[in-house]
């Protein structure tokens, strides 16, 4: 076994009352798709957050590559490697999206010129070659979100957290953000982590996928031990049911 | 076919160029509990805005007895007599519980028909004629339930559409507006319904769609549809 890229040990967040995430343990190795799912108000997002240092956590630590990043500041979180989308897409507005993807190629190559090399590689890569000198404010929702993936390559991540890059997508668009996700894997050598609720899709994409529920980790494993777990077939398909038929086998 | 009281035919919507159905089609028959079932984030709750004119397809047909109704109104969807209670029950929280009901009958001006269906709320939830003069933010979730089904009855609707009545309840009240929808439709009313208590729902339905991702992946009587396997990938997607 590698040693893992990211280590996320009894990681807890509160907001008032609320646990979004209670003692949450998980690590996640180098070339894996990992899926991170879960009912709505599982906790999925606030991970993201804690990991990506938008939250501070109450409890528990980060490490990346073996170094704490526990607390740190967002920029220098993704200065270290780890990269983001978020699940309301966040573009530049007022901006073309080659200078959303620059923005990101700046971060690690201070020469514009290089920059720009490097925002044209990865416009080609998401296949927004076409729309590179658009402003992303009349782009649909697919090729904004792509816009967004594109930037946060352009930091060069080692780890890069896809916040449901599949939400409201068309089964054509979503086709090719599959196979785009496929693509930073294998061409970029990016580990992936994805929230998604769109199962079909997650399922077969992930190496392995890890289930909230609730604030706290019920499951983790490949896609086909998961679906068949109790406390995930409870979580998505409700307590009775799970009752009647969560002891059946696979599908 | 004459009995069909509603046909959804490859609807395709979302909102703000993001679309959350990719070509729905759905009947519903009159007299029946048809259930709507799948995952969060599937398109129900998109599927009945849809249907009541909340959200405006941007392609598809949605036909109610005969007639097309994607592009009007929901109000004048609701005077045709497609009630839609939302998700989250949505009752006016300062009104009183009588105010509610009247204002679900807005449509209706018959005062005999108003009060037959004032009758009729109050047979089938006696708490909400003992709470009658009560402010509606002060009842329970499942009294607002209630409230929110019985404000759709005023309307003395040919379809009630339920977006999840069961959603945060407790098991006993879950129990009880189950009971409240198989009575609903023994009196006549035809009923979809949205829901994610799958057993609850399939169980009552006589028939059911599963969707995913905007799409219905299954469909079939509800009790046939429960025990099949496939149902479970539907969910989890394997």
């Amino acid at each position: 076994m590698p040693d893992p890229l990211l280590e996320v040990e009894g990681l807890s967040k509160r907001f008032g009352g609320l646990l979004a995430n209670q003692d949450v343990t998980f690590a996640i190795y180098p070339g894996e798709v990992v899926g991170l799912i879960g009912p709505n108000g599982a906790g999925k997002t606030t991970l993201f957050n804690c990991i990506t240092g938008f939250y501070r956590p109450d409890g528990g630590r980060v490490q990346f590559e073996g170094v704490d990043i526990t607390g740190w500041p967002p920029d220098k979180i993704c200065r270290a490697g780890i990269a983001r989308t978020f699940q309301v897409v966040r573009v530049f507005r007022g901006l073309t999206a080659f200078e959303n993807v620059m923005v990101g190629a700046l971060l690690r190559n201070p020469n514009p010129r290089r920059a720009a090399e490097v925002a044209r590689d990865i416009l080609d890569l998401t296949g927004l070659s076409a729309q590179a000198d658009e402003l992303v404010d009349g782009l649909p929702i697919a090729l904004k979100k792509r816009v967004e993936m594109a930037r946060s390559l352009a930091t060069g991540p080692k780890l890069l957290l896809l916040d449901e890059v599949m939400a409201g997508l068309n089964p054509k668009e979503r086709q090719a953000a599959v196979e785009l996700v496929r693509r930073i894997r294998t061409e970029l050598g990016v580990t992936v982590l994805m929230v998604e609720h769109v199962m079909e899709v997650v399922m077969p994409l992930s190496d392995r996928v890890i289930v909230l529920d609730f604030g706290v980790k019920i499951a983790e494993g490949r896609p086909q031990e998961v679906i068949n777990n109790p406390e995930v077939i409870k979580a998505y398909l409700g307590e009775r049911y799970a009752a009647r038929f969560g002891r059946l086998g696979g599908v | 076919m004459e009995n069909v009281t509603l046909r959804v035919s490859d609807v395709w919507a979302g909102y703000e160029g993001s679309l959350a159905l990719f070509g729905i089609s759905l009947e519903v028959r009159a007299g029946q509990v048809v259930a709507l079932v799948g995952a969060n984030g599937a398109g129900k709750t998109t599927t009945l805005r849809a249907i009541s004119g909340l959200v405006r397809p941007e392609s598809g047909q949605v036909v109610f007895e005969g007639r097309r109704i994607d592009g009007l109104r929901p109000h004048q969807i609701t005077a045709l007599g497609i009630a839609h209670v939302p998700e989250g029950r949505r009752v006016f929280g300062r009104l009183s519980v009588l105010d509610n009901l009247q204002l679900g009958a807005y449509v209706r001006r018959d005062p005999a028909e108003r009060r037959r269906n004032l009758e009729r709320v109050f047979s089938l939830f006696p708490v909400l004629y003992e709470r009658r003069n009560q402010v509606a933010g002060t009842l329970s979730g499942g009294e607002q339930q209630m409230l929110a089904i019985g404000r759709g009855l005023m309307l003395s609707p040919k379809l009630l559409m339920l977006d999840e009545p069961s959603l945060g309840l407790a098991p006993r009240m879950v129990d009880r507006i189950f009971d409240a929808v198989a009575e609903i439709k023994r009196q006549g009313t035809t009923v979809l319904l949205v829901e994610q208590n799958l057993v609850e729902a399939l169980e009552l339905a006589d028939y059911g769609y599963v969707i995913q991702t905007g799409r219905v992946v299954l469909e079939g009587p509800g009790a046939q549809l429960l025990e099949s396997e496939l149902i479970r990938s539907a969910y989890l997607g394997l």
